[in-house]
């Protein structure tokens, strides 16, 4: 037991949390501003291994890391433009329209890279080392720091302009938005596309700041504990912030656990934030944040 | 004060299958109160929504000081000058006051709430209303929030304020300071037209008044001019009774039994606490009282949907603590809950279906698990019949009735039992005059029948018109009970708002 807690081991753990919570907590970031314009996207898992995907194949080609991340933004917000077409437009149902595109995500992903790469193994992309900034002490990649840096940024976006009270009004009562001349198409659209970008870029790091490569299920279930970060943060930036530092560090304990030879089985701490999501929900459920409107089409004159 | 303000021209509004306004043509005068009153479905709501730019008028136009008035949006109208307040309010509850008065405003996108809340302070302080402009617009009370929606198109500046049935959700109190605020308004000059179905309203309040009926205006009178059933019979288009001819009752044993039941609501506010009351077969009890002080607990308690955490609920002498929802409508009850659509009907299931619903488990409804469709078809045109229900066919979608038809419906499946309690939640809410009349009636012959009736409601005409007793609760008990004769609106009121109504005299 006593191997767990050498300074070695705690310090990998330390930055395995920072690494393993950067994708999730962009994700859910995300996924937070969408859903609070009352948009449910359950695409999340598609729509990060898009980002993942053209992340990988345009830093691959033009060999510049950047031009990846503009790339990963866009797969994200082409697929979520897509799911506000369904849901803000035609007004298909929000869980219907979300699992659909999920799986149009991760087939579209997959089936490029077979195609292009033809079911080569891992290709080499120009570093994993070019996405960190360059503190030497401090080895951080750029995408953590926008990550944290994010947090604030969406608070302030919320809770601070009135575009963003605009927003979130949309999300509990867009009849009164409308009956004020709020515009909500507009507003669901830009929550859902932000949303869609950020989880791209969140898939992105995955692939290129994380393992530098790309294999069809490099997400593997992130983008569902993204939604589930967002309900175990009761729809508060603040929260998803230390939601996403518990998943990711029970995450890199879980592996440190296995790396040792400490006899505890890792499953417990696999399961661990789903159990801790449900007991926050259940606690939250008298002042819950929920978007009131989530999930609800909302039509013009139907009152 | 004769000037005109707002003239509606020859304006015509169509929906699919109605006219909702037929070459209506109104003038409002500046800083005069006028009421439009109308039975529902009168179109008083379509033309309101016109004016605010909800609803583009089909033919006709409307001018507004003087200038043809092109309105695309309610945000169009309200920046020329016309605010509303809707019946249902357009409010984002889990945010501030001050907050769902900036929704909407050209305030800058930096958001500084202070000169909003300043401005707010100035218009309550002016008013004498005591709300605090930073809490939660959620747990305010209904009058509180009818505040807020009103200032909320207040601070927009408007000239002219269209209020949609505002007094619907408060006490007679209540109603009272409204009118009081109201007319002080329109002595500042602003410009108020109010949408009711109320009659004494009318009277009390107007200056003028125009009255429309399907969608046609029968006339604009001034209100001195008139007396009430004048305007009734404007509105109705005959006569119109106003008091039952009720026959005395004649009250028999207890059916229901209510005995201290406590039954906490998960959002905290109408919950139960320690409510007794009885109803003997042959007598109708009212339940008078403002919404949100235990009704809805106590219909769930009643039918059998909520377990109350103390207490006993007896129909004929069985406790209906450990019984299913179906079995208490064994024991002889029958419900008609407040939110028919949500509560009391499936709406995409056939009227036949609706009719049996509950039922349908049983003979003749249905054999060995399997449903009778003749039996169904036979006792679906009974009741269409019996009840003069108005629908195509049977077989009629439910959605497609309308509210008057869609009661029907439950009070011929609830009746149909010939129950030995029949409790109604609000039974003639948003029903027209010859709809409600016809569920009043069929109330008091259920009672002439020798049911126990529990009439729950937030119609205090209602209330006295047709009960034996009335009860009235606050904040989940009773407070006071008392019968129509000795009963008088203003004592009633005070109870129904919490006012302590324990004799001052047993304190000294």
């Amino acid at each position: 037991m006593e191997d767990l807690f050498t300074s070695a081991v705690l310090v990998g753990i330390f930055w395995a949390t920072l690494r393993i919570a950067t994708p999730l907590l962009l994700a859910a970031l995300g996924e937070l501003v969408c859903e609070s314009s009352g948009i449910l996207n359950l695409s999340l898992e598609g729509t990060m291994t898009m980002g993942a995907f053209a992340g990988f194949y345009v830093a691959n080609e033009t060999g510049s890391i950047l031009a990846g991340l503009v790339a990963a933004g866009i797969g994200g917000a082409f697929l979520s433009l897509i799911m506000a077409l369904m849901t803000v437009t035609a007004k298909v149902n929000q869980v219907v329209a979300g699992l659909a595109l999920n799986i149009l995500g991760l087939g579209l992903a997959f089936f490029w890279y077979r195609s292009i790469y033809e079911a080569e193994g891992s290709i080499d992309i120009p570093t994993v080392e070019t996405m960190q900034a360059p503190f030497e002490f401090f080895p951080i990649p750029w995408l953590t720091i926008l990550a944290f840096v994010m947090v604030p940024v969406v608070w302030v976006f919320l809770y601070r302009t009135k575009y963003g009270l605009e927003l979130r009004s949309v999300g509990h009562n867009p009849e009164a938005c409308d009956m004020r001349g709020v515009g909500i198409i507009s507003r669901q659209y830009v929550a859902v596309v932000f949303g869609g970008v950020m989880a791209g870029l969140a898939g992105s790091f995955l692939s290129l700041g994380s393992t530098g490569l790309f294999f069809p299920d490099i997400i593997s279930g992130r983008g569902w504990i993204a939604l589930a970060i967002v309900i175990f943060g009761n729809w508060r930036a603040t929260w998803v912030l230390v939601g996403s530092l518990l998943f990711g560090f029970l995450e890199a304990t879980q592996l440190a656990l296995q790396a040792s030879d400490v006899d505890l089985p890792y499953q417990l701490l696999l399961a661990l934030p789903f159990v801790l999501t449900i007991v926050a929900l259940v606690f939250n459920r008298s002042r819950s944040n929920v978007p009131l409107s989530l999930t609800i089409p909302y039509h013009r004159g139907e009152r | 004060m004769t000037e005109t303000i707002l003239a509606v021209d020859r304006v015509t509004k169509r929906f699919p299958g109605v006219v909702a306004n037929d070459a209506v043509s109104v003038d409002i005068r500046r800083g005069e109160i006028h009421c439009l009153l109308g039975e529902n479905g009168a179109g008083k709501t379509t033309l309101a929504d016109i004016l605010y730019g909800v609803y583009r008028p089909d033919e006709g136009s409307v001018t507004f000081r003087g200038e043809t008035l092109e309105l695309h949006t309610p945000r169009d109208a309200i920046a020329a000058g016309i605010g509303m307040v809707h019946q249902h309010f357009e409010l984002v509850p889990p945010m501030s006051v001050v907050e769902n008065v900036v929704i909407g405003t050209s305030a800058s996108q930096w958001l500084d709430l202070s000169e909003v809340r300043d401005r707010l302070n100035e218009f309550f302080h002016n008013y004498d209303v005591e709300i605090d402009p930073d809490a939660e617009v959620g747990r305010l009370s209904v009058g509180e929030q009818q505040w807020v929606e009103i200032f909320k198109t207040l601070y927009f500046g408007v000239e002219v304020l269209i209020l949609d049935e505002p007094t619907a959700v408060l006490t007679p109190q209540g109603v009272q300071e409204l009118f009081r605020i109201l007319r002080r308004m329109r002595d500042e000059g602003l410009t108020i037209i109010l949408i009711t179905h109320k009659l004494k309203e009318v009277m009390e309040l107007s200056d003028r008044v125009t009255v429309l009926r399907l969608g046609k205006v029968v006339g604009t009178v001034n209100t001195a001019d008139v007396e009430m059933r004048d305007l009734a019979q404007m509105m109705v288009g005959r006569e119109v009774l106003f008091q039952f001819d009720k026959e005395r009752s004649h009250p028999g044993e207890a059916v229901l039994e209510v005995d201290g039941i406590h039954l906490a609501s998960v959002t905290g506010r109408g919950s139960l606490k320690g409510l007794s009351l009885s109803v003997h077969a042959g007598e109708v009890v009212g339940l008078a009282g403002v919404s949100g002080n235990g009704q809805n607990a106590l219909f769930d308690a009643l039918v059998g949907v909520e377990q109350p955490s103390a207490g006993a609920i007896r129909i004929g002498g069985v406790d209906i603590a450990e019984l299913s929802a179906n079995r208490i409508g064994q024991l002889g009850m029958a419900s008609v809950p407040a939110d028919r659509i949500a509560q009391g009907l499936l709406m995409d299931f056939k009227v036949k279906e609706n009719l049996v619903l509950g039922r349908h488990r049983s003979n003749p409804f249905s054999r060995a698990g399997v449903l009778n469709r003749s039996a169904i078809d036979g006792f679906a045109a009974e009741s269409i019949e019996g009840f003069d229900i108005r629908t195509p066919s049977a077989s009629q979608l439910t959605r497609t009735l309308s509210g008057g038809n869609l009661q029907k419906v439950i009070m011929a499946r609830e009746l149909s039992g010939e129950p030995r309690l029949l409790v109604a939640h609000q039974p003639t809410r948003g029903l027209d005059i010859s709809a409600s009349e016809y569920v009043r009636r069929r109330l008091l012959e259920e009672r002439d029948r020798g049911a126990a009736v529990l009439l729950m409601s937030e119609d205090l005409d209602e209330i006295f018109q047709l009960s034996d007793r009335i009860a009235v609760i606050y904040d989940g008990r009773i407070v006071s009970e008392t019968t129509p004769e000795q009963a008088d609106l203003e004592s009633l009121g005070l109870s129904m708002a919490g006012v302590d109504t324990v004799e001052a005299g047993s304190a000294a």
